[in-house]
């Protein structure tokens, strides 16, 4: 009787866990975010299962496309943990230099932009208009990619 | 940008207004942010990057989307228009977390 090789997709499941948990799940917190190590612990789970499922294809009486099928397995998860770390380490730089962004201290240029309902609003506005009944203590402005 | 909806409330409360600022059009925004998403603070649009610009915030040919974007960055500006704190991220996925904005509200006077 065939039986399904559950460890390896054990293993294929958890290392997708593990790689889209990051962006989507981790990254909201600065404990998990900073360094990804739940990521890199869902990796080990995953690695394990995928080790157990590739011993247990190996077996002599496994057939070929089960042995093609979690090497492939096994060599995904390898690739999803190294695309991980590119994405973070690597791609998560790739931002221009902003050097002359304000810096804290200097004025924030004013400007004059449109809000949803196309009404010009300008920082000088923002910056007068009351927030909770009384004149606000400050404007956090956040500049964010946009949707797309 | 989740978060900062999520915690709003202690924004409001500690007198601070959240103004968030893309490249989007402002029906563009209206329907994501606010009919979408359901994000109830200020959006603003700039659209021809005027105002990224000035603030030296573009990502030109930006990868995901190929075009020209603002990069993630926050600024806590004080009632004279004046900076008083700022994050401008040498990570894009370490751009300001909810609670370090909060805290950085505390050094207004």
């Amino acid at each position: 009787m065939k039986r399904i090789n559950w460890q390896i997709w054990a293993g294929f499941v958890l290392s997708l866990v593990a790689a889209f948990s990051y962006p989507f799940v981790f990254v909201t917190w600065a404990t998990t975010r900073e360094f990804p190590w739940a990521n890199l612990v869902l990796f080990a789970i995953a690695f394990v299962f995928l080790f157990l499922g590739l011993r247990r294809a190996f077996k002599p009486d496994k057939r070929i496309v089960s042995k093609i099928f979690s090497s492939l397995a096994a060599a995904f998860g390898v690739v999803l943990l190294a695309a991980l770390l590119f994405m973070i380490y690597v791609m998560g730089s790739w931002l221009p230099a902003s050097t002359g962004a304000p810096q804290v201290g200097q004025k924030a240029p004013e400007f004059a932009l449109t809000d949803p309902n196309n009404k010009p609003v300008t920082l000088a506005q923002l910056l007068t208009e009351p927030v909770n009944n009384k004149p606000p203590r400050g404007v956090l402005l956040i500049f964010y990619r946009g949707y797309w | 940008m989740r978060g900062v909806e999520k915690n709003l409330n202690k924004f409001i409360e500690a007198g601070i207004r959240v103004v968030g600022i893309s490249v989007d059009t402002p029906a563009q925004t209206r329907r994501h942010m606010v009919q979408e998403a359901g994000y109830t603070f200020t959006f603003l649009s700039d659209p021809k990057l005027e105002t990224i610009r000035r603030y030296d915030l573009v990502h030109e040919k930006e990868m995901a989307s190929g075009a020209d974007i603002a990069r993630p960055a926050e600024f806590l500006v004080d009632p004279s228009g004046t900076v008083r704190w700022r994050m401008v991220t040498g990570n894009f996925f370490k751009h300001a977390l909810p609670e370090q904005l909060l805290e950085a509200t505390k050094s207004l006077p």
